[in-house]
């Protein structure tokens, strides 16, 4: 046989070839835009869709992988993150913030411990949302690694952190997510802020026509992986609007405690310094204020970092161990204040 | 989701036959199968807590509106949180018209229960016990409802706060009674709080008894109309023990009543014995502040018709000799702090005081000038709003 139809035989038998294993592809990764939108709760991740190989956290169709640039800290937890968009449906950008999402769109996250082959997948936290608001739900991985279940009343797993901690691991329980999810009594999302996503990813979003709308506003957040050496300011800033500001700001779960720490906020008082504790218990560690500036170990906010203890400890979930990189930054950005 | 809703609220307003019971007994998995009907609750439901010892390892939350929480009583149903790990509070209520009920809380790492934002909560025949007795380490609140309107606390007991045992922040329409508090720094205190009245409950053992007070850099300020009526408010001895750095730590031992900053506060028909510092406390918040919508002055505030025993007797005050000496044995019922206008007083004791003659606010107690007081008498004024809690939150009680 003369070479070019052997090629084109071999061609077409490629493609046909290809053309189905796409079409069993397509058919396993198609997310279930009816379980997300829906009214139930779904006893396993598998029901959503969501991933082509749940293991190797393949995403499915329209579900698109994303990075902060300042991301929450976990225990030290791999964190590995998702949006699902329906067919036809876009992410609107108006400025800074929140990027604003369409009914029937998830938000997945993903959280694993170790490295390679020792990787285990412990939780998936979804926020779906659907017609009369969001809805958060958490999913524990079996230890098959096949799938997840929901885990309505969370859970606590016995692992070791990246750090080297033996730690009693916490998957929060579905009020727990709207305790950080929650502003004015309502869920909502929180990282998926313009400020905290790269130029590169929107720009992507943007000419894929996944998202519209102008994303320029105020400062970015800085990317962490500078925290050791970037300027304290903005690192500490930054940390500390997506690690606490969920709760300390108004309308969230801290609100009566008066100490707002958004990255937007610009008062000194609001931000803890020079400011008296409230509620705070055992939790003031003998200190008058939450910043004094100048002096790190005498700072409410810092000893409360740097704690794991119930009762003392902040964040008040999300963590069972300490974050020594955020604690070095901010003790870094306080010691940078002029005393009064 | 909409029409489940719907179907609920219809349920929930048609009759409370339509309401289920989620029955969860403690053992094996209590946590979680009590997280879960928490959960999976629908308004007007009720999650009865059987008799026995639940231990949790991590703090319970509660989301869902008009849902009673109600245990085999305060004595047999027990929330035992020594061994938590998790979580700022033992229970977590964020949802309206909830009534918890004949349960106790022991131990809890942080606060004991923490009701947010709960509108129209009650509750009732609750025990909170901190059961190693009063330690800086135990959690800082007992019961807590904070921002919230509507706040009825009837029947309950609270031992080793190490802030506050029932504390009532930057709420509204609220009402303290029957209850006991002590071995807490503070037994009961008001907080940044309107329209709130603390009547016949017994508040002994603790550092200061009933304390009103009014706190700059706050979401909620300018508490006030507040009444604390025919409390019994005696022996209130037991040492400081709250971590430094609260404000509650600056509390003196043996304070019966204590009043700090707020706009009318009525403190009538008490009795009030045997506290060692002082029987009433009247004085303006007293650190430096920064915040122009705050008055650190105490005004309008009441005194009459108490029953005063013998207070003031071993003061935990600066100078304490010198002005016992000065005084013949024991301080004067009322201390004013000499700042804004002086509490008024009717009755032979009640209008004995003494005041520190502060020059300033925030000046320190090493400013202070001593002199006796005789409190003057006001004509009554009608308050603006009659305080405490609805009378619809009186109405769950059975």
């Amino acid at each position: 046989m003369k070479r070019g139809p052997a090629l084109l035989i071999a061609a077409a038998a490629l493609l046909s070839g290809t053309i189905a294993a796409r079409a069993t592809v397509i058919a396993e990764s198609r997310v279930n835009d009816a379980v997300v939108a829906g009214a139930g709760m779904p006893r396993a991740l598998s029901e959503f869709g969501f991933f082509a190989d749940g293991a190797r956290q393949v995403p499915g169709e329209r579900v698109t992988p994303y990075a902060l640039g300042t991301p929450l800290w976990s225990d030290g937890a791999d964190k590995l993150r998702f949006i699902y968009l329906p067919e036809g449906t876009q992410l609107i950008a108006d400025g800074e913030g929140l990027l604003q999402f369409p009914v029937g769109a998830a938000i997945i996250k993903t959280f694993a411990f170790g490295d390679g082959a020792e990787r285990r997948l412990i939780e998936t936290r979804v926020l779906l949302h659907r017609a009369d608001g969001w809805v958060a739900l958490p999913y524990r991985w079996n230890d098959e690694q096949t799938d997840a279940t929901l885990a309505l009343a969370g859970g606590r797993i016995d692992l070791v952190t990246p750090a080297g901690e033996a730690i009693s691991y916490a998957i929060p329980n579905k009020n727990q997510c709207k305790s950080c999810h929650g502003k004015d009594g309502q869920v909502i999302p929180i990282g998926p802020k313009a400020r905290n996503l790269s130029a590169e990813w929107l720009g992507q979003m943007q000419r894929k026509g996944w998202l519209v709308g102008a994303t320029a506003g105020g400062d970015r957040l800085p990317d962490w992986r500078t925290h050791a050496t970037g300027p304290a300011a903005p690192l500490a800033r930054a940390y500390l609007d997506v690690n606490c500001a969920h709760c300390h700001q108004p309308g969230g779960g801290a609100s009566n405690s008066g100490l707002d720490l958004r990255w937007e906020q610009d008062g000194a008082h609001a931000l803890g310094i020079l400011k008296r504790p409230v509620a705070a218990g055992r939790g003031a560690g003998g200190h008058d204020f939450s910043i004094l500036p100048g002096a790190p170990d005498k700072s409410i906010l810092l000893y409360r970092m740097d704690s794991a203890e119930p009762g003392i400890a902040m964040p008040e979930l999300g963590k069972a161990s300490v974050d020594r990189e955020g604690g070095a930054v901010v003790r870094r950005w306080i010691l940078e204040m002029k005393p009064e | 989701m909409k029409h489940l809703a719907l179907a609920a609220a219809l349920l929930a307003s048609a009759a409370p036959l339509a309401a289920e019971t989620h029955r969860v007994a403690p053992g094996e998995g209590a946590g979680t199968r009590l997280q879960e009907a928490l959960i999976l609750a629908v308004p007007g439901d009720v999650v009865e807590l059987g008799a026995g010892r639940f231990v949790l390892a991590d703090g319970l939350s509660l989301d869902v509106d008009g849902v009673t929480v109600r245990g085999a009583g305060m004595a047999l149903t027990v929330l035992d949180f020594t061994n938590q790990q998790g979580a700022g509070e033992g229970l977590l209520v964020t949802s309206d018209n909830v009534t918890l009920r004949d349960f106790a809380v022991e131990n809890a790492k942080g606060d004991a229960i923490k009701s947010k934002g709960a509108d129209n909560i009650v509750y009732y025949r609750i025990r909170v016990t901190w059961t190693g007795g009063p330690l800086a380490t135990n959690g800082a609140y007992g019961i807590y409802p904070v921002e919230s309107t509507g706040v009825l606390i009837d029947g309950c007991m609270v031992s080793g706060a190490s802030d506050a045992g029932i504390y009532v922040g930057q709420s509204r329409d609220i009402t303290v009674r029957y209850s006991v508090a002590e071995y807490n720094v503070a037994g009961i205190e008001i907080e940044n709080s309107r329209n709130a009245i603390v009547h016949d409950n017994l508040a002994t053992r603790n550092t200061g008894g009933i304390l009103v007070f009014d706190l700059p850099g706050l979401p909620v300020m300018n508490g006030g109309n507040v009444v604390v009526s025919d409390n019994v408010v005696v022996d209130n001895d037991t040492p400081n023990f709250a971590p430094p750095g609260n404000i509650v730590a600056g509390v003196r031992r043996g304070t019966g009543i204590m009043v700090m900053a707020n706009d009318d506060v009525r403190i009538f028909g008490n009795r009030i014995d045997r506290n060692p510092t002082t029987a009433v406390m009247v004085i303006s918040y007293p650190n430096a502040f920064d915040d122009a919508g705050y008055n650190p002055t105490p005004r309008k505030v009441m005194i009459a018709g108490n029953a005063i025993g013998r207070n003031g007797y071993d003061p935990q005050i600066d100078g304490a000799p010198a002005l016992l000496a000065a005084f013949g044995g024991s301080l004067p019922p009322v201390l004013w702090d000499g700042l804004g206008n002086a509490p008024n007083a009717s009755g032979k004791q009640d209008a004995r005081a003494w005041t520190l003659n502060l020059p300033m606010q925030a000046a320190g107690f090493d400013k202070a000038n001593p002199a006796p007081l005789q409190l003057e008498p006001r004509p009554p004024t009608p308050a603006s709003v009659l305080p405490g809690a609805p009378a619809a939150l009186e109405a769950r009680l059975q």
